[in-house]
């Protein structure tokens, strides 16, 4: 069988906490490139925003988006620096993390870039999850060749959060 | 301390530093430029409220009425 979901590293947050996680010098071998994230922050309330800077650039991302929060269903764009995607913060569930993926087709290529995800503040309660749907476009045309999660100001990824980057192959 | 984590994919190398003050400065920015956008977006959604009650009162009808109107 074809080997085409390769693991091309992941990271750990430590008791301290980190404010981003960074993949650099991501080789141009695969076709696409999926980033998965598994977190809580350390922010008081439900949900807070991961942002995700593609080649450290804070510029020319825009988003259009789809979010639920249990009872409500709400639709919006923006044009926010590199938004992806909610974690949840401390008034969650003790102990329970959201998950989140990005997903970047022809991140190698000469195109725009375009990236979806989706995600959720899983928190193992009836109330104040959310599910996100998410289609972000990043206006460069460069190769991407660095990745970095960040949280929302004021927040830091908790212990245990983390971040790991796969290539995707054609075959 | 608030750090960073990198990790260099081409070696395999993780490194944990303190963030800068350009990183700290660019989180207090993407911070503000959210809450603008939040901002702009609960307005919109007062404005189209307020249009909406405002409609009602001139057709003398209420939302529910309104809805079977539109059925």
């Amino acid at each position: 069988m074809a080997n085409t979901f390769v693991k091309i590293a992941s990271a750990t947050v430590g008791s301290g906490g980190s404010a981003s996680m960074t993949f650099s010098s991501i080789p141009s071998t695969y076709t696409d490139l999926c980033l998965k994230v598994s977190g809580r922050v350390s922010g008081s309330g439900y949900d807070f925003r991961l942002n995700v800077h593609l080649n450290g650039n804070t510029s020319g991302y825009t988003q259009r988006a789809v979010f639920g929060t249990g009872s409500s269903v709400f639709s919006y764009s923006a044009s926010i620096a590199g938004y992806a995607a909610s974690l949840m913060g401390s008034s969650g569930t003790a102990n329970t993390f959201g998950n989140a993926e990005i997903y970047i087709p022809n991140y190698a290529g000469s195109t725009n870039k375009s990236y979806s995800v989706d995600n959720v503040t899983e928190l193992n309660a009836s109330t104040n999850n959310r599910l996100d749907l998410l289609a972000g476009l990043w206006s460069n045309t460069s190769a991407v060749s660095s990745i970095t999660v960040t949280t929302e100001d004021g927040t830091a990824f908790v212990q245990y959060s983390t971040a790991t980057l796969y290539g995707i192959k054609k075959n | 301390m608030t750090t960073a984590i990198e990790v260099n994919c081409a070696t395999g190398e993780v490194v944990e530093r303190p963030l800068t003050t350009e990183e700290l400065a660019q989180r207090e920015a993407d911070a503000a430029a959210f809450a603008a956008a939040e901002h702009e977006k609960e307005v919109a959604a007062a404005e189209a409220a307020e249009a909406k009650a405002a409609l009602l009162a001139k057709l003398g009808i209420t939302a529910d009425e309104a809805k079977l109107l539109l059925a």
